[in-house]
């Protein structure tokens, strides 16, 4: 097992760097620079700050320089943010992001999880319907729908939550902007969950243990869960990458300082370095938590081995 | 036998599912009763209700099913008593093993831990004991290395150790009644023997009732005292075994008694033509290996074999799973990568790519043994008969496209009307027929048949022979026919090719093979499958 870790570990760098390389080139294939908005901005200046960026060499170059520095563990200054490296953008932004989507995706395995299993215990009938249409309401309503909702809700009529801002991490401050993320997120490990325990409460070994008289906890937990749980994981790993790297919506909504909105400010203004160091985090954050569920398949399922 | 207790007895049963199609009955009032320690068997084809009857006393109906009357055991209706009361009968007094050994156990737990689960719930015992009892009831059945066993997952073991180990769980608490659901049906023949054989000695040692639920007369002839025949969800008959063979009353048991195909294929003239030729094919399969994996296990799955198949001609390769069977059919139509030579009519084919194979595969086509899985559930039959012809015979209109679909169907004995209609709406021989006739609208010489009857009812595979037999004479066709179920297999071939492990054991003319098999695992196969002898006279 260690050894196949060892292995994905590996084939992750040549992994990376396509995605580096696809990333950087793209990028520059989009038309305009870092410096073009700036309509004030003297041809001089302007040419200035593009030769202390290295903006003017061969783009070869640019590219060589770019690879060298992200081995050193250097993501480059930001263009638009000229007081910040990409690096300590993210070390002050990421660790809120990944509070708030790590606090969302815990929330909306558990909660979706229950909610499926109900549903397929009760399938066809008031139960099931029930959470079939909060999971449809669920993964229809969009978030910008659902944040100014709770804000308005919770914050302005009932004042129980504050309406955003991250207050330093107060608790309270993150319910929101967590029920926020995690909503869509329970819809659909609900569903996801009531198909895969419907099929597993067929299947003959869940005839096996109720010919054999077991408990219906044991039925229905030991034998039948624990089957129902792989898609389960598959999901959770590409979840795991797009909630913990911040969601642009939520972060603008509740005045959230995470990463989240880096990307998208980043692609609009062409701050190349903010965008490929997005590119490059939530890239690692993919090939981990893959890796991650597909060892996690192997926790589960022993018929799963990897050597 | 003595006269003895009656312990079970189901009155008046009915069994009904509700469907989008209203309601369906599949269990139509019948009456049935198990003494204490005799063998009852439960006899009837696909769809008779004799699973559902036995589902119904367990409690085990699917969502959709109710089921009304009474089941009594030792004076308590199992109908009607609560699902903890139910639990304490279920897999103690009654239990139940089931036809499919490779899906039945858990895969996520190991063997011990799903033994020892029923025998603390039952009997309360602590884990060390339980421990002690499931390694005693591995032993029971059989299991070699009982110890490392425990540990081994589902996956790690055969089907017919998987249902040696369903055997010890259902047996874990000293049932009174053991129902055993079509127990052999999903294994090898020489499997089949030893699990029934394993039944009937721990019949004569622990003396439970048994209860067959089988379609196979054979099973019910060596093992039962008596036999209930159902058909349509009703009992037609009734009586002690050896009655029912000599004398069967209804038509219906009459005619599942003459069910096993008859009849032999003369072999063609010697001076026929040879249509496919195969010089010492192997197959390799390369199992994992890769980038930092190391050295690939290389498995030889054929090994060596030659072949000639003359016109007219029908070789049956016979073999148990995992022989190599399926594999050397597929390897001669260039459906897998092959050494050795392979020649078609007079071309050589061994290297031909695809593309060269392309024109080729009109007159070598394949039917497979799942007439489930094997037809398109989204096409029309009509869409699924004649799709070869668009590859094939591109010029063709429309209309004349589905004459040739009206033309197939009619000669596979099948409704022309029903290429309008889509493969679920039919049964399994029906489908069969739809993949035959898909099959024969390409005007073939050569199919591979790849147990083409095995999913199918004694009944029904009778005719599916005949069928075939019929579309040989017709169109001097000639067969591969790979099967693992030595009647038809006879009834069939007029060659035979016995594979293990990818390798020819032996050859010859069927009836040399039947009347007198050189090798010893012929000689099994063939003991296991064609004796008829009693395992047990009742005692």
């Amino acid at each position: 097992m260690l050894r196949y870790v060892f292995r994905r570990l590996l084939t992750a760098i040549p992994t990376l760097f396509v995605i580096v390389t696809m990333a950087f080139f793209l990028m520059r294939v989009a038309p305009g620079g870092p410096f073009n908005q700036e309509r004030g901005l003297s041809p001089e200046i302007r040419a200035n700050l593009e030769a202390q960026f290295g903006l003017n060499d061969p783009l070869w170059l640019q590219f060589v320089h770019y690879l060298g520095n992200l081995l050193r563990g250097n993501f480059g200054p930001s263009y638009n943010m000229p007081d910040f490296t990409v690096t300590e953008l993210f070390a002050k932004g990421l660790p809120i992001s990944v509070q708030l989507g790590a606090s969302a995706l815990i929330l909306a395995l558990l909660l979706g999880s229950v909610l499926g299993t109900i549903a397929a215990l009760n399938q066809n009938k008031v139960g099931d319907y029930t959470v079939i249409a909060l999971a449809t309401a669920g993964s229809t309503i969009p978030t910008f729908v659902i944040a100014p909702v709770i804000q308005l809700l919770f914050g302005l009529t009932w004042k129980l939550l504050p309406i955003g801002g991250w207050g330093d991490g107060a608790f309270i401050n993150k319910v929101g902007p967590v029920l926020t993320l995690a909503l869509p997120q329970i819809a659909i490990v609900a569903r996801l969950m009531r198909g895969s325990m419907i099929e597993s409460l067929r299947s003959h070994h869940i005839r096996t243990a109720r010919a054999l008289g077991l408990s219906d906890w044991s039925v229905v937990v030991k034998h039948a869960l624990r089957g129902a749980i792989l898609p389960i994981v598959s999901f959770t790993g590409p979840a795991a990458a797009a909630l913990l790297t911040g969601s642009v919506i939520v972060e603008t909504i509740f005045s959230i300082p995470g990463v989240g909105r880096y990307f998208v400010d980043a692609a609009l203004n062409r701050d190349y370095t903010l965008v490929m160091g997005t590119v490059v985090v939530i890239a690692i954050f993919t090939i981990v938590f893959n890796l991650i569920v597909d060892v996690m398949y192997a926790v589960v399922d022993p018929r799963v081995r990897y050597d | 036998m003595a006269a003895s207790e009656t312990i079970l007895s189901v009155r008046d049963l009915r069994v009904r599912f509700r469907t989008l199609d209203g309601a369906v009955e599949a269990v139509k009032g019948i009456n049935i009763h198990i003494n204490a320690g005799e063998t009852v068997a439960v006899v009837g084809e696909s769809g008779s209700g004799k699973s559902q009857t036995m589902m119904a006393a367990m409690s085990l109906l699917a969502s959709n099913g109710e089921a009304t009357g009474s089941v009594d055991y030792r004076g308590r209706n199992l109908l009607t008593l609560s699902k903890s009361e139910l639990n304490k009968v279920r897999g103690a007094k009654i239990s139940m093993i089931f036809q499919e050994p490779m899906t039945s156990l858990d895969p996520l737990y190991s063997i011990g831990n799903q033994l020892i689960e029923p025998i603390r719930r039952h009997r309360g015992l602590g884990a060390a004991e339980a421990h002690e009892e499931a390694l005693k009831l591995l032993r029971l059945v059989h299991i070699p290395d009982p110890e490392r066993r425990m540990k081994s997952y589902p996956h790690e073991m055969s089907g017919g150790q998987r249902q040696r180990v369903m055997i010890a769980m259902a047996l874990a608490n000293d049932p009174d009644i053991l129902i055993a659901d079509e127990p052999t049906t999903a294994l090898d023949v020489t499997i089949q023997a030893q699990i029934l054989m394993l039944l009937a000695e721990l019949q004569r040692k622990l003396g439970m009732a048994i209860v067959f639920i089988t379609h196979d007369l054979g099973i019910v002839r060596r093992f039962a005292d008596r036999v209930y025949v159902m058909r349509q969800g009703e009992v037609v008959e009734e009586g002690e075994a050896e009655a029912i063979f000599v004398n069967p009353q209804h038509a219906y048991t009459k005619m599942l008694l003459a069910a096993e195909p008859t009849g032999r294929k003369a072999a063609p003239p010697a001076n026929a033509p040879v249509l496919l030729e195969g010089r010492n094919v192997e197959v390799t399969f390369r199992i994992g290996g890769g980038f930092l994996a190391g050295e690939p296990l290389m498995l030889r799955a054929v090994d060596h074999i030659s072949i000639r198949l003359q016109r007219n001609q029908t070789i049956g390769i016979v073999g148990e799973s995992g022989s190599g069977k399926s594999t050397l059919g597929r390897a001669l139509l260039r459906l897998l990568p092959s050494d050795g030579l392979i020649r078609f009519g007079d071309r050589d084919i061994s290297t031909a790519d695809r593309q060269a194979m392309r024109p080729l595969r009109r007159e070598m086509q394949l039917v497979f043994q799942d007439p489930f899985g094997s037809l398109s559930p989204r096409m029309t039959v009509g869409q699924v008969v004649t799709e070869g012809l668009l590859v094939h015979e591109p010029n063709l209109s429309g209309k004349q496209r589905d004459q040739r679909a009206v033309e197939a169907l009619r000669e596979v004995g099948l409704d022309p009307n029903a290429r309008n209609r889509y493969p679920h709406e039919f049964s399994g021989g029906q489908r069969q027929r739809i993949a035959i006739a898909r099959a024969m609208i390409l005007k073939p010489k050569l199919v591979v048949l790849d147990e083409p009857t095995s999913a199918l009812d004694r009944s029904v595979q009778k005719q599916i022979v005949e069928l075939l037999r019929k579309l040989q004479t017709d169109h001097e066709l000639s067969y591969l026919f790979i099967s693992h179920d030595l009647s038809v297999v006879r009834a069939m071939a007029d060659y035979i090719i016995v594979m293990k492990q990818g390798k020819i054991v032996e050859e010859g003319p069927t009836e040399a093979i039947f009347s007198n098999p050189q090798h010893v695992y012929t000689q099994t196969l063939m003991a296991a499958a064609i004796d008829v002898t009693r395992f047990r006279l009742s005692a």
